[in-house]
């Protein structure tokens, strides 16, 4: 290139040095980021890179019925936010009224239902697992999290059916509140605080954490059941 | 009854283990589901076609 460059005249020069600097550039951005995405980018490729973020192969311990309950929980999680953004827009009246409105309410019910047991029993099999073994404390707190949003965000949807046992609730719960000091911001009788916080901010917050949690299990990986380990190693990771 | 009515004639139908410690059927029958489940994805054997 360079005796093309000095064979050719200014204009091979030009090409020569545009691409040194475009060389130039790109070693720079692999391996030294000075903007603060090039640096996002550089921590997210070397804390995730592409085969841990979607693999295609998990290892054999994977294949039991108590490693499906996680994926299950999911699956049940994105059809309750489906069918409660679709409630949403269609309005009380609609599914209180409409065949197709009942439908939806009766979905959303369900996969409620089933959301709960498939992380009850998800929750189960890691506690049993010790999932927390190999640095994966901050999977499990996330989960932990996770779980306690999924309890407040149900309780908001029990309150605001505004029905019979909703009132109920509601004003047992109340006394509950401020007993424990949060009823002065947590005031379960107000039925707007209580549509706000179920519609809006409670199923925002549960979506974060369980993106986060599932980052971080791709991130150290699905959890080898006990008896996959010998006990020196299992100490070395309860450690 | 009118599908917006309350069912005050027809409580639901609890459990009374002990005292004040009791469980209704339907959260009953959830708890005994999800056991079930428990326990059975230990023991059943996962499909050996999706094993490889």
């Amino acid at each position: 290139m360079s005796a093309d460059s000095s064979a050719t005249g200014t204009d091979s020069m030009t090409v020569s040095g545009s691409v040194s600097t475009a060389g130039s550039i790109s070693v720079m951005t692999e391996d030294a980021p000075t903007t603060w995405t090039g640096s996002l980018r550089h921590k997210w490729m070397r804390t995730l890179p592409p085969d841990k973020m979607l693999p295609e192969r998990q290892p054999a311990y994977v294949t039991s019925w108590i490693y499906v309950f996680g994926m299950a929980t999911i699956v049940s999680l994105i059809l309750v936010l489906g069918s409660g953004a679709i409630l949403t827009l269609g309005g009380v009246e609609w599914f209180h009224t409409s065949s197709l409105g009942r439908f939806v309410n009766s979905l959303h019910f369900w996969s409620v239902q089933l959301f709960f047991l498939f992380m009850i029993v998800h929750l189960w099999g890691k506690f049993w697992m010790a999932a927390w073994r190999g640095k994966r404390a901050m999977t499990w707190m996330t989960g932990a999290v996770a779980f306690l949003a999924s309890v407040g965000t149900a309780f908001t949807g029990y309150v605001i059916t505004t029905n019979f046992n909703a009132q109920w609730i509601a004003f047992e719960s109340k006394d509950v509140m401020n007993a424990v000091g949060l009823g002065a911001i947590f005031n379960v009788a107000d039925l707007g605080q209580m549509i706000l916080l179920h519609v809006c901010l409670l199923p925002a917050g549960l979506g974060l954490i369980v993106i986060m949690h599932v980052l971080l299990v791709r991130k150290h990986g699905v959890v080898p059941p006990l008896e996959a380990l010998d006990p020196d190693a299992q100490k070395a990771q309860v450690a | 009854m009118d599908t917006l009515g309350v069912a005050l004639d027809s409580p639901a139908q609890y459990w009374q283990i002990w005292e004040w410690v009791q469980v209704s059927i339907p959260n009953l029958i959830w708890l005994v589901v999800m056991l079930l489940l428990f326990v059975g994805a230990l023991v059943i054997p996962f499909p050996k076609s999706a094993a490889k």
